[in-house]
């Protein structure tokens, strides 16, 4: 599982922060609600952990509190057995 | 609900969150006709004091030109003054259809539409053109109006990193089984004052199949050799699908917008764009001085030249000063303070001396790169930028900030 933490961790970080901004992001860091994450850029994570994991998470399970930090994210892996 | 005093005092309570996060806006009131000279009320109830607008967005110097103020006249006497009507019921005059078409050839488009501003063309022009089965990718800085306008629409929404073409071409790669993919930017960033890459995103566009829309307010009548925009500068005349811009900043800064493009999305905004359908459009005496406007701009580049000029000398005498600048081209020149309380006290100082210009903090700007956005016009003289330049240095010597790095104002104000 540790494996997939970082993977999901190492796409926040490459996906998200431009090259200058130096924020700390950890499994903890809310990405939607600590404004890391925007709205309309949610797809790009949820296109990512679809075709990585091959699932398909349909709109009601892709919420903002369903992928604000990566815990949550993994917490929501875990329903598709994806640990 | 009565709008009693537990309602007020929690709207108060919000404002002196604002107020005590020292980022309350308040309005100065310019008591003279725009231009690079003006008379201010601030504080209102002082005297009124003659400074120095290197602010506005009057990049050509023709909010009060004597031809566009004689023209409005005219269209005043000829056309009157309101419409009284939404365009497809009884609001559209030959001037509307006159400058729709004069805008059209001047930004080398197939077609335009009026808007009452750009904010509303960006508010309604998503909607109508996307649907469910659409893609809408779009670079991190864009406009507010333009991150407002993709709320309104249904197609699905994505972002690349600021002006990054691999990370787009990722996106459009991602998106590939969409039934239309929309790249969207901004032609000039307001706030950073950098051009869009506009010759790799057409590129790119075209090697994946996708639209191109561009906001081009902050470019329209100055950026390209003839002033024609963004487009013109990265030689992709013709290759945007959608363009946007305002009438209220280089093109005479009264009011109004446009979408101008591909005519079949031209059409589909006078059907389907509800601040078209539901609000009336430029009022005859701001259309007849914009027409003049684009006759103007049409005939001489002098004004866009006078521009490019000043754009350099500025650029040149504020970094040979040692203040840090955002890099780049065009009239839009940052000067970059970092914290948001030393932006305001820059501009208080440099008002003191007689120059007016504002601190842009977050949430304008993102936190720890607040700054002084200043802002060229034609209008302004050589002996108005000299003025200027030794008020920046006057102030920049008291605040001790002149030749450090970012680092060095950092660890001294905080971000």
């Amino acid at each position: 599982m540790s494996d997939i933490k970082n993977a999901v961790l190492s796409y926040v970080k490459n996906e998200y922060l431009e090259e200058d901004d130096d924020r700390e992001i950890n499994f903890d860091t809310p990405l939607i609600s600590g404004g890391i994450v925007d709205s309309f850029s949610m797809v790009s994570l949820k296109r990512f952990l679809e075709t990585k994991y091959n699932i398909q998470i349909s709109d009601a399970k892709a919420t903002p509190e369903a992928f604000d930090t990566v815990n949550n994210i993994i917490n929501l892996l875990k329903e598709f057995n994806v640990q | 609900m009565a709008f009693n005093n537990e309602v007020r005092n929690i709207y108060q309570q919000e404002l002196d969150i604002i107020r005590s996060g020292g980022i309350f806006k308040e309005e100065r009131i310019i008591c003279a006709p725009q231009n690079s000279e003006i008379e201010v009320e601030f504080p209102i109830g002082s005297i009124h004091k003659k400074v120095i607008n290197i602010c506005a967005n009057n990049y050509l110097g023709l909010s009060s030109h004597p031809d566009v103020v004689e023209a409005a006249h005219k269209g005043l006497d000829r056309r009157g003054y309101g419409m009284s009507s939404v365009r497809f019921i009884c609001g559209t005059q030959d001037i509307h259809k006159e400058l729709e078409h004069k805008l059209a050839k001047f930004l080398g488009t197939e077609d335009t539409i009026l808007f009452p501003s750009c904010m509303d063309a960006n508010a309604g022009v998503f909607e109508a053109v996307l649907s469910e089965q659409d893609v809408m990718i779009a670079d991190r800085l864009v406009h507010a109006s333009i991150v407002d306008g993709m709320r309104l629409c249904k197609a699905m929404t994505d972002t690349y990193k600021h002006s990054d073409m691999a990370h787009l071409e990722e996106k459009l790669q991602l998106h590939a089984k969409m039934r239309f993919r929309l790249i969207i930017t901004d032609g000039s960033f307001s706030m950073d004052g950098d051009l869009a890459k506009l010759d790799k995103i057409v590129e790119l566009a075209e090697k994946y199949n996708a639209m191109v829309f561009v906001d081009d307010s902050h470019a329209s009548g100055f950026i390209g050799k003839t002033g024609r925009g963004t487009h013109e500068h990265c030689g992709v005349l013709g290759k945007i699908d959608i363009i946007t811009t305002t009438l209220g900043k280089a093109l005479g800064g009264a009011s109004g917008g446009c979408v101008s493009g591909r005519k079949e999305l031209v059409e589909l905004c006078r059907q389907k764009a509800r601040p078209y359908l539901f609000s009336n459009t430029i009022p005859p005496v701001v259309v007849s001085g914009a027409i003049k406007v684009i006759d103007l701009i049409s005939s001489t580049t002098e004004r866009r030249d006078k521009l490019e000029k000043n754009t350099i000398f500025w650029r040149k005498g504020l970094t040979e000063a040692g203040l840090i600048i955002k890099e780049g081209e065009t009239p839009i020149v940052p000067v970059m303070l970092f914290n948001a309380i030393l932006s305001q006290d820059f501009a208080k100082e440099l008002y003191e001396e007689g120059i007016y210009a504002v601190g842009f903090f977050f949430p304008v700007v993102p936190k720890g790169q607040a700054r002084i956005r200043t802002q060229l016009s034609a209008a302004h003289d050589l002996h108005h930028l000299e003025k200027a330049l030794a008020a920046f240095t006057k102030v920049g010597k008291k605040f001790d900030i002149l030749h450090k790095t970012k680092q060095e104002i950092i660890d001294r104000f905080g971000m």
